[in-house]
């Protein structure tokens, strides 16, 4: 498991807290523990939860965007939550606006979500 | 480009990952010092960051210098690589354009994020890049 994220699970939901500075290679690691646990615990709901990310560049825009479509084929709903509005308005310029990512403004809104479609 | 205008605020090394976000560090802290706002903060910072990552990936590693500009306040960093250079610069700074594994957002992102942008290539001579803003 990479230093850079915790995965926790909670239900059939699993946690993901990314901190900050990650790393290139943290990222990846994170993608395959991730995608191995939605299918070895059966998750059927994911959230990603990046406040403690200062900034979202192109390559960790891509990731997230990756995760998510990862997740969906795997049958498990993603949410990324926590997204600071600074972080928001430099990924739009970038021109990276996660189309394929569903957003939520924080963990409780995305668990309820969930629970909303019997996914947690 | 003309010499810097002082002894860089911090100087960093990019020669594996980690650098990069020690790039990002050493930035954030120099515009923490400046009393930047946010939004900047963010937008400068992101920008750095693509820029380190560039000249980790395409140039081999490089060393990126932040400087602290007076009359007006604003921050600076200079990127410089020893890598093969960017043979058309025009097309690099186009999004979409990549030859690595980015989305090839990287360049172009970057020069709309901040307020001054330069950039130098020539194959066979690296690339050096220069970024400012406003705090």
């Amino acid at each position: 498991m990479s230093e850079a994220a915790s995965i926790y699970s909670v239900d059939k939901v699993l946690l993901v807290a990314i901190r900050d500075n990650i790393t290139d290679t943290d990222i990846i690691n994170l993608q395959e523990d991730l995608s191995e646990r939605i299918v070895n615990e059966a998750a059927r709901g994911v959230v990603i939860d990046i406040a403690a990310l200062e900034i979202v560049d192109t390559f960790v825009g891509r990731i997230l965007a990756q995760l998510s479509s990862i997740s969906r084929l795997l049958a498990a709903e993603t949410y990324i939550v926590g997204m600071r509005p600074a972080v928001a308005m430099t990924l739009v310029e970038l021109g990276m606006d996660l189309p394929g990512s569903k957003t939520a403004l924080s963990l409780s809104h995305a668990l309820r979500s969930l629970k909303a479609k019997g996914l947690a | 480009m003309s010499a810097p205008p002082a002894e860089p605020a911090a100087r960093i090394e990019l020669r594996q990952e980690r650098d990069v976000a020690a790039a990002r560090i050493a930035v954030s802290r120099a515009m923490d010092a400046m009393g930047a706002r946010a939004l900047r903060k963010t937008r400068f910072v992101t920008a750095v960051s693509e820029i380190a990552r560039n000249a980790l990936d395409h140039g081999g590693g490089g060393v990126l210098e932040v400087y602290r500009l007076e009359r007006p306040l604003r921050i600076m960093i200079r990127c410089r690589d020893e890598g093969p250079g960017i043979a058309d610069l025009d097309q690099a700074m186009t999004d979409g354009f990549s030859t690595a594994r980015s989305m090839g957002k990287g360049l172009g992102g970057a020069r709309r994020l901040v307020e001054a942008f330069r950039i130098e290539s020539r194959p066979g001579s690296g690339t050096t890049v220069e970024m400012e803003a406003k705090p």
